[in-house]
């Protein structure tokens, strides 16, 4: 089996967020990035493929160079090699449309992106990336097996969980409950010697495909202070919900 | 020309977020000039929509449309935008909505923006305001195609009513197969789901134990709330992961959400920003989530919750 994870290239959950250049720019100055966390739930369950049933596993970006550091670090977790597309991301349909390329042309049976990326939450790569090439295609999915060309999926669905059967071809669009938060790989020195030894390929875009483009940035307005409420006095409390607050 | 909306129901009846996505269906209408059709599956009484700004309401009907399936509720979708040459199409942030709309963005070949938390604030070019970097910041996005497509995010547009009648019509949409089948569906349907919940009540690793969770469930009970957890609760396995709120799991976008015992690190603040009330409940008076919360109770929640429950009840009495 051959195993694609798309990977995007995010700050750190723990990032402050500002713009640059009159709010159209992320300002990346001083920001961690790191492999967006949904896609690092779908590359440590592809390792798991890789270690019980044989399957390679590729990973992807696209991205400048600046990301490159990610998809090394997607190496030393245990990929087997890297692609890079070297080009911004514009938004979702035009990564969508990159990453069919390089799915069509590599023969991937398996695709796992995760179900959104934390920095721009488009939530869009895995559906139009499975709408471009034709595969199967189950979202929020939050447990996932395969046997031979069959595939047993978990969907999170609003209240619950659904269990689908597919089949390969297959995109994932994974989240946490692909593997439990204690399953995530670090690096060891080991593994981190081999990414480097790892083939990292640099792809050129095909076409600019964008179906939206990014106009400015705005915080959100900050603000007033909180006003507490005496412990002993949780009358008070129900009365400001009720007619400050007005949602009681 | 029209603007199309699909109006979600389950069992029958229209999700509420059905009225939410066709009140801002309306309002695009009302700038682009034109109307609205919405589209239903399986929905026996659609006059309710009227009620929300449709004027047409295309009706689709079959048992193979049973258990959603994204595949092919898109596929009847584009029909249905194709029939009527819709300029736009509305959607929710339910699951199953953004399941399908990436789908039918390929589709129609349609830009797609989600997360969309205001009407459009220009319609030449088209630009939309979008909820980003989970909820740390807003992006203005101008979406680019012939065709658009909008997912308004749940809870931010809230419900406009208007007095008018939706004309409906059965749409014979051909039913395409899907290589994705439902083998079995396992939701508690007697609860509040996260994304359909006007009040969230919430509970952190300051419970000390998932044995103490009977009183955030009772301050649900007494509320009408879901429940909800933070990310160490469920990665504890505490609760389950369906009720992890914050950055890597659901966001929140309630009228009122109640933390307890949350400390509020910044991945949780994240996904609960968009709730228009906070309200906290901690021992620690330096935990951060007071400086996001615009109530906060400084105090023991082995103490203060079951008196709270006891003063809600009171209050609902009243």
């Amino acid at each position: 089996m051959k195993i694609l994870v798309c990977i995007s290239h995010v700050p750190d959950t723990t990032s402050k967020i500002n713009f640059t250049d009159g709010d159209t720019k992320f300002d990346t100055n001083g920001v961690q990035f790191v492999i967006n966390p949904n896609d690092e739930f779908g590359l440590t369950r592809a390792m798991w493929f890789k270690e019980k049933q044989g399957a390679n596993v590729t990973v992807v970006n696209v991205g400048g160079p600046e990301t490159e550091p990610t998809l090394r670090k997607a190496l030393a977790i245990g990929a087997d090699a890297a692609i890079r597309i070297n080009t911004p991301a514009i938004d979702g349909f035009s990564v969508a449309k990159e990453l069919a390329k390089v799915v069509q042309d590599g023969g991937y049976d398996l695709i796992i992106a995760g179900r959104e990326s934390i920095d721009y939450n488009g939530g869009m790569v895995p559906g139009m990336l499975a709408g471009l090439i034709g595969a199967n295609f189950v979202n929020t999915c939050v447990g996932l097996e395969v046997d031979g060309t069959s595939a047993t999926a978990t969907r999170e669905i609003d209240g619950g969980k659904e269990t689908v059967s597919t089949s390969l071809p297959l995109v994932v669009g994974g989240q946490k409950g692909l593997v439990e938060e204690s399953d995530l790989k670090i690096p060891n020195m080991r593994g981190i010697m081999m990414a480097r030894k790892k083939p990292l390929t640099i792809l050129e875009p095909t076409a600019d495909g964008s179906g939206t483009s990014s106009v400015s940035f705005e915080k959100p307005a900050p603000k007033g202070a909180v006003k507490l409420v005496d412990a002993g006095n949780l009358d008070e409390l129900v009365d400001l919900l009720h007619n400050e607050a007005k949602v009681i | 020309m029209s603007v199309l909306v699909y109006t979600e129901s389950e069992q029958n009846k229209f999700k509420k977020v059905a009225f939410e996505v066709a009140s801002y269906a309306k309002a695009v209408a009302d700038a682009l000039e034109t109307t609205v059709t919405a589209v239903t599956v399986n929905t026996d009484d659609t006059s309710e929509l009227g009620n929300y700004g449709v004027d047409k309401v295309l009706k689709v009907s079959s048992e193979d449309l049973d258990s959603f399936n994204a595949k092919s509720y898109a596929d009847v979708l584009q029909q249905a935008a194709e029939a009527e040459s819709a300029q736009v199409v509305i959607l929710s942030s339910s699951a199953d909505s953004k399941y399908l709309a990436s789908l039918l963005a390929v589709g129609l070949n349609a830009g797609y923006a989600s997360n969309v938390v205001a009407a459009p604030s220009n319609t030449s070019p088209f630009t939309v305001k979008r909820s980003a970097f989970t909820n740390k910041a807003f992006e203005h996005t101008e979406i680019k195609t012939d065709v658009k497509i909008i997912g308004v995010s749940n809870n931010s547009f809230g419900l406009v009513e208007k007095s008018g009648a939706a004309a409906a019509e059965d749409f014979g949409a051909s039913i395409l197969e899907s290589g994705v089948k439902v083998e079995s569906i396992d939701k508690a349907t007697d609860k509040v789901t996260i994304a359909d919940a006007e009040i969230v009540v919430s509970a952190g690793r300051g419970l000390k134990g998932p044995e103490n969770w009977g009183m955030v469930e009772e301050l649900a009970d007494v509320l009408g709330a879901a429940t909800a957890c933070s990310k160490p609760v469920s990665d504890l396995g505490w609760r389950p992961h369906g009720e992890h709120v914050g950055q890597t799991g659901k966001p929140v976008a309630s009228n009122l959400y109640i933390a307890i015992g949350i400390s509020g690190a910044i991945q949780h603040l994240a996904g609960i920003n968009a709730s228009k009330v906070k309200v906290v409940i901690n021992t620690d008076p330096e935990a951060p989530f007071f400086k996001a919360a615009d109530y906060g109770v400084v105090g023991d929640a082995f103490e203060v919750v079951p008196e709270l429950i006891e003063k809600l009840k009171a209050f609902k009495a009243s």
